[in-house]
């Protein structure tokens, strides 16, 4: 490296500089910082009230996701734990639940529903607008074909028994009561939930 | 910036400063572990890599509920599970939440050497300032419950910090959180004997006599307390300590021997500075020169034959 004379003693003249701040006191925040407790990581995240989406205990949880929701900061979820306001589990959360994280930001994790067509052997992705409207497609087709709409004896039943749905549980209330008239509605008596499982 | 400054110290590991610890009207804090309430399902485990930001590398299976084998620099607390047969002939599954205990008279402080490592708060809470750390290990040998461990990727030594962290903003720590039994507890240290005492005499009529408190006096007592129905058997808990003890060698080293060296030094320094006072330096004279000059040809004339 080569300097001249002016460059040799403007550096010695800036470290010196340099040198002379830390001794007063200038620049030790960050070791003052490092000595000193692990900082709060949860102080400027945002809170969210979720539902474990592990068994039918449906625990209350809280996830924190790093950003303040500005428009040019991407949130992305940093840490999961139990809601102390949830009558359910007010706060604990089991090892499962504690892991949630994990569970968020697995590489394994499905986003989006896959289809294997009858015949098919390989799963491919699909749009939600395709699966719903197939769902749809064919218990249209089904109750059409099976529903039973009197007994023997001729009394109204109302049945479709061909057809079953399996509901999740970790729902509120107001959200059983809509499934439940959903189901109930067209017909369905086959209807269980997560619960069971 | 964090809360927790010098003030907030009532210990430093090798310092001869006394903290001011000016904040003490500072409320002392415990963890209480009820070991007759815990299922061994390992929640406080997961919270507590999961607050800890903790993956330590997956192991094998041994044949044993433990998993993780052993604590670690990356794992913190650790379900340690005992079977035991009791006088009746009956199985008794011990399980214990093992993890740094937070002594009122921390061995690991005692022991390291390196200023302001190993700190204890105003709280109670013994923590490891990474920062500071020099990766000696002593620490590992003074601790009277074996906690600490030494990462093979940094050399500094890890254990529970009881969530300094969370505990400066005013929340309980992660595994205390979690806990779907109850069986970890968190609050003022005095609260937590009050609780324990409670669950104590509920224990001792439900047949279990020997039920009672682990806050060992030998470290003056701890900041993370047990209720073990067999209290009078905590080695059966996988190997809680029944006395816990500071090794004799860090106490005499860091207790007498150190005091005996700075004599020992000082001594040296006084009787050289009296030496030089009363002796004075060594001075020759050109007598002195001459002699050794006369014997060093001497020496020559005797070896040249």
């Amino acid at each position: 490296m080569a300097l001249t004379r002016r460059e040799f003693i403007k550096l010695t003249g800036m470290g010196l500089a340099a040198s002379s701040l830390g001794v007063m006191g200038f620049g030790a925040s960050g070791v003052a910082q490092a000595a000193a407790v692990r900082p709060f990581k949860l102080t400027h995240a945002t809170e969210t009230r979720n539902t474990c989406t592990y068994c039918s205990v449906a625990c209350g949880i809280l996830i924190y996701s790093m950003g303040d929701k500005a428009k040019n900061a991407r949130s992305n979820i940093i840490h999961i734990e139990g809601d102390p306001d949830h009558p359910v589990n007010r706060g604990t959360l089991c090892p499962k639940g504690s892991a949630l994280l994990d569970i968020v930001h697995a590489p394994t994790r499905l986003k989006a529903p896959r289809y294997r067509e009858p015949g098919g052997t390989e799963f491919r992705e699909v749009t939600w607008d395709f699966a719903l409207d197939r769902i749809a497609r064919l218990m249209k087709d089904d109750r059409d074909k099976h529903f039973i709409a009197t007994n023997a004896a001729g009394t109204t039943v109302n049945r479709w028994t061909s057809t079953g749905m399996l509901a999740a549980s970790a729902s509120s209330s107001e959200t059983a009561y809509l499934t439940w008239k959903v189901a109930r509605s067209l017909g369905m008596v086959v209807f269980d939930n997560q619960a069971r499982v | 910036m964090s809360d927790m400054q010098s003030q907030d110290y009532v210990r430093r590991s090798a310092s001869t400063m006394t903290p001011p610890s000016a904040r003490n009207v500072e409320d002392q804090v415990a963890k209480l572990i009820d070991v007759s309430r815990c299922i061994g399902c390992k929640a406080c485990q997961a919270a507590c890599m999961e607050w800890n930001n903790l993956r330590p590398e997956i192991g094998h299976f041994e044949g044993s509920y433990e998993n993780p084998n052993d604590l670690g620099p990356s794992v913190w607390t650790l379900m340690k599970f005992n079977e035991y047969e009791n006088e009746q002939g009956n199985l008794e599954w011990l399980i214990r939440k093992d993890g740094c205990m937070h002594c009122e008279d921390p061995g690991c402080l005692k022991a390291c050497p390196a200023p302001g490592a190993i700190v204890q708060y105003a709280n109670g809470i013994v923590d490891f300032i990474s920062d500071k750390c020099i990766g000696c290990g002593y620490c590992v040998k003074g601790c009277p419950f074996n906690i600490p461990r030494i990462s093979k990727t940094d050399h500094k030594s890890y254990k529970c910090t009881l969530c300094s962290d969370r505990v400066t903003v005013g929340l309980e720590p992660a595994c205390v959180k979690a806990c779907p039994t109850g069986a970890i507890m968190f609050g003022a240290k005095t609260d937590m004997q009050h609780q324990a005492a409670e669950r104590i005499v509920d224990l001792k009529a439900r047949g279990f006599a020997h039920a009672g408190l682990y806050d060992p006096p030998e470290v003056q007592g701890t900041h993370v307390m047990y209720v073990l129905h067999h209290a009078d058997k905590p080695s059966l808990y996988s190997g809680l300590p029944d006395k816990p003890h500071i090794s004799t060698l860090v106490q005499a080293w860091k207790g007498l021997y150190k005091p005996l060296a700075v004599a020992a030094v000082a001594l040296a320094a006084i009787g050289a500075f009296f030496h030089w006072i009363t002796i004075g330096p060594n001075e020759t004279t050109e007598e002195d020169e001459a002699e050794a000059r006369r014997e060093m040809r001497e020496t020559e004339e005797e070896q040249a034959p």
